[in-house]
């Protein structure tokens, strides 16, 4: 059992089984207020930002948009709009570059250097007086992802199906990867936000509890979340939680909060709960009340290359470059860029791309974080069965992995593991064990393509 | 004392008796008969167990040839003898199956397309790699060139030349399209040899933004299908598509004007003439100018 006195809590601290503590560094950016990015020339939006189907633009070039505006609309039910996060006009639509290194569909305007960039006027709903189904379109048009990175469509995960009822309302707010602090500062910051975004989901979803997970090392974020609610008058709990990696992964959180295992292959609704990201409760709210959809979000710039670490809200679709150069440029000793953070970030292979809707925090690192060390062979030491936090055995499947045993990795339960790179971080001999799944995932994915094509 | 004896073998001996009669039996009732013919296709048969004849199997594809509903040339790898030899014990026509092979529809090596930035550490095969970034190369669609696709061959019958590309040795290659399935980018055809006029490139970019990208890319600027017989080829998704349905129209003149040499006119081997080169290795470089 383990109290949060080191971190000022006099409470019991709650946790899920195996996982690991990386080096935190927090101490770069937590500090600093999320400031707002100055508008920029030109922006870029890929139309697939989020899970799901892509986009279909609704702008052709040379259209004027204003900020705001929706310039694509969802293409099926798992999709959401897309709006300009500035006012302007419509470059191209056509391929630009995604932060997964791919090329795909999207949009690029031009900002209009002359404009006041005020929202564009549009008719929001108010919540407390619509149907479910109602709300879950506004929801869906208004683009609204879950911010914790997967980018999953929100109003996907607040539609309940019909057999189902959703006992738990939880917020994840335990921002578990090491150096980012967006949702920290979200908590802090957005205070209120949050809250009447939790009253506004809670007012459709009806759960008995409202739980917010906050990890210890946010013990100022505990006591805003804390005073804030009584004063809104508005019954939350708010649970610090043990500081430990991937406790943010919502399968771990409601394992340590509700001390309940989601089923492989079901989804926490099974369990009774619905888990979102703090960041997206506060975006639910801006949508309703002050009529902004998602076309920001708060984006931690970090990393010991950086000149000056921040929290900045950016404007989706601004390119990384001028981000970065907003935060003081790189240090010439920057040897890798990831998006997210350090333990599941994707590396980049260039700063030419935008931020997007799942980005929480673009961090550069210098060669005293990125090693390159020698992989040596498996000694079955077992730190990896320890580490994971599914239970998984990643040392069996890192060996098949090895020898290409594709169906045998399946058979593991490869395709549970949700990538949280635990084991490969605790591994003594180097070996890049969530790479290899990767690829493992990415060869059954293929071969059942194929298989279904026949 | 002996009596005991006695009732244990005894026992054991009516047991023996008992099961041998089952097994008798069931050897006769629940005998499945296998045409003999099987096993002797299959000891003729290389035992590469490839899959380029389209069964899981040599075993699989012995039984069809037995069957009748194969023909023996459909095995690739076995040499023209081989082939004769199974045609001649099973009394079949041997058939005649056109020679085919892969091809990478990438020209982009390091010479053509550049890097964008270094991959270090990690696994270094393209799956690594393209699970990690997408490729660190400028141009998305094209070859990694770090050789997943020479390690899997099973024939030896692909080596990286000294361009960073993937060479299919055409006499050597069985098309039996391992190296389609373990490409990331989807690069590989199996294509017959007949097939010689060939877009190397499938970036969907077109004109200068493509060209940036490699030197070698399709821009998608349409000449190819100006000089050729109408039909032949058609412009799809920035990228200059050959119709093989009217593959004897092909002809040469097609190539001529191209101002990349995307589009190429084959005549057996892919990228003839280059030299081999050993699996690259990494290097350690920083983002000086990002």
């Amino acid at each position: 059992m383990i109290f949060g006195k080191k971190h000022g809590l006099n409470e019991r601290l709650l946790t899920f089984r195996h996982g690991v503590h990386p080096e935190e560094y927090k101490e770069l950016s937590d500090h600093c207020a999320i400031e707002r990015m100055p508008f920029v020339e030109m922006y870029t939006l890929p139309l697939s930002q989020h899970l799901g189907a892509p986009s279909r633009a609704i702008v052709r070039k040379g259209q004027e948009v204003r900020r705001g505006e929706l310039i694509a609309e969802p293409a099926s039910f798992v999709s959401v709009g897309l709006h300009s996060p500035v006012d302007g006009t419509v470059v191209s639509v056509g391929l630009v570059d995604q932060p997964n290194g791919q090329m795909a569909p999207g949009i690029r305007i031009k900002t209009d250097p002359y404009s006041p960039q005020r929202m564009a006027e549009t008719s929001i709903p108010d919540p407390e007086s619509i149907s479910v189904g109602d709300f879950l379109k506004a929801v869906q048009w208004a683009g609204i992802v879950g911010l914790g990175g997967a980018a999953f469509p929100a109003h996907v995960k607040f539609s309940i199906p019909k057999d189902k009822t959703c006992k738990y309302l939880m917020l994840n707010g335990c921002e578990c990867e090491p150096f980012l602090t967006a949702d920290h500062r979200v908590m802090l910051e957005y205070t209120r936000d949050l809250l009447d975004g939790t009253r506004i989901l809670q007012h459709f979803v009806q759960a008995e509890r409202i739980i917010i997970g906050v990890e210890a090392n946010k013990a100022d974020a505990v006591a805003a979340l804390r005073q804030t609610a009584v004063e809104m008058n508005f019954p939350v709990e708010v649970i610090p939680l043990q500081v430990k990696y991937p406790q943010g992964a919502e399968k771990m959180m409601i394992s340590a909060i509700l001390g309940e295992e989601v089923p492989s292959g079901k989804l926490p609704i099974d369990v009774g709960a619905l888990v979102t990201n703090v960041g997206t409760i506060a975006a639910l709210s801006q949508y309703f009340r002050q009529g902004k959809p998602l076309i920001e979000r708060v984006v931690t710039v970090t990393g010991t290359a950086v000149k000056r670490p921040a929290n900045v809200l950016v404007p989706i679709g601004t390119p990384m470059r001028e981000v970065v150069d907003y935060c003081g440029g790189l240090t010439s000793k920057t040897v890798r860029i990831l998006l997210g953070g350090p333990m599941m970030g994707v590396s980049q292979k260039t700063l030419d791309v935008p931020v997007v809707k799942g980005t929480s925090g673009i961090l550069l690192l210098t060669d005293r974080e990125v090693q390159d060390l020698d992989t040596y062979n498996c000694i079955r030491c077992g730190r990896c069965v320890d580490a994971c936090p599914i239970f998984l055995n990643p040392a069996r499947m890192g060996a098949m992995a090895k020898q290409k045993l594709w169906d045998e990795m399946e058979a593991l339960n490869v395709m549970d593991c949700f990538e949280c790179a635990s084991c490969s971080y605790v591994c003594p001999s180097a070996i890049p064990l969530v790479q290899s799944f990767r690829i493992g995932k990415s060869m059954i994915r293929e071969k059942k393509a194929r298989e279904a094509g026949k | 004392m002996i009596q005991e004896f006695i009732t244990g073998v005894g026992i054991l001996v009516g047991l023996g008796v008992f099961f041998a009669v089952v097994i008798a039996v069931a050897y006769k009732r629940l005998r499945v008969f296998e045409d003999p013919r099987i096993d002797e296709v299959e000891e003729m048969l290389p035992h590469a167990n490839c899959g380029a004849c389209g069964q899981p199997g040599c075993r699989a594809f012995a039984e069809a040839l037995v069957k009748g509903e194969a023909t023996p040339s459909k095995c690739t790898v076995s040499s023209a003898e081989g082939v004769e030899r199974i045609a001649n014990y099973l009394g079949v026509d041997a058939g005649s199956e056109e020679k085919r092979v892969a091809r990478l529809l990438c020209a982009g090596g390091k010479n053509e397309a550049h890097n964008l930035a270094d991959y270090r550490g990690g696994l270094r095969t393209c799956r690594g790699e393209s699970v990690v970034t997408g490729g660190i190369k400028s141009c998305t669609w094209g070859c990694l060139g770090l050789g997943d696709c020479v390690e899997v061959c099973n024939f030896d019958a692909l080596y990286m030349n000294e361009d960073g590309l993937p060479t299919v040795i055409a006499d050597k290659c069985t098309a039996c399209g391992d190296c389609v399935r373990i490409c990331p980018k989807g690069l590989f055809e199996i294509m017959p040899l007949s097939q010689k006029l060939v877009v190397q490139c499938k970036s969907l970019l077109e004109g200068d933004l493509a060209e940036s990208k490699c030197s070698v890319a399709c821009t998608a600027c349409g000449r190819c299908v100006a000089d050729s017989v109408p039909g032949v080829i058609e412009i799809k998704n920035n990228l200059a598509v050959v119709n093989y349905d009217l593959n004897e129209l092909t002809k040469p003149d097609a190539i001529r004007r191209c101002p990349t040499g995307a589009i190429v006119w084959l005549e057996g081997q892919q990228f003839a003439g280059s030299a081999q080169s050993e699996l690259p290795v990494g290097r350690v470089e920083r983002y000086e100018n990002y």
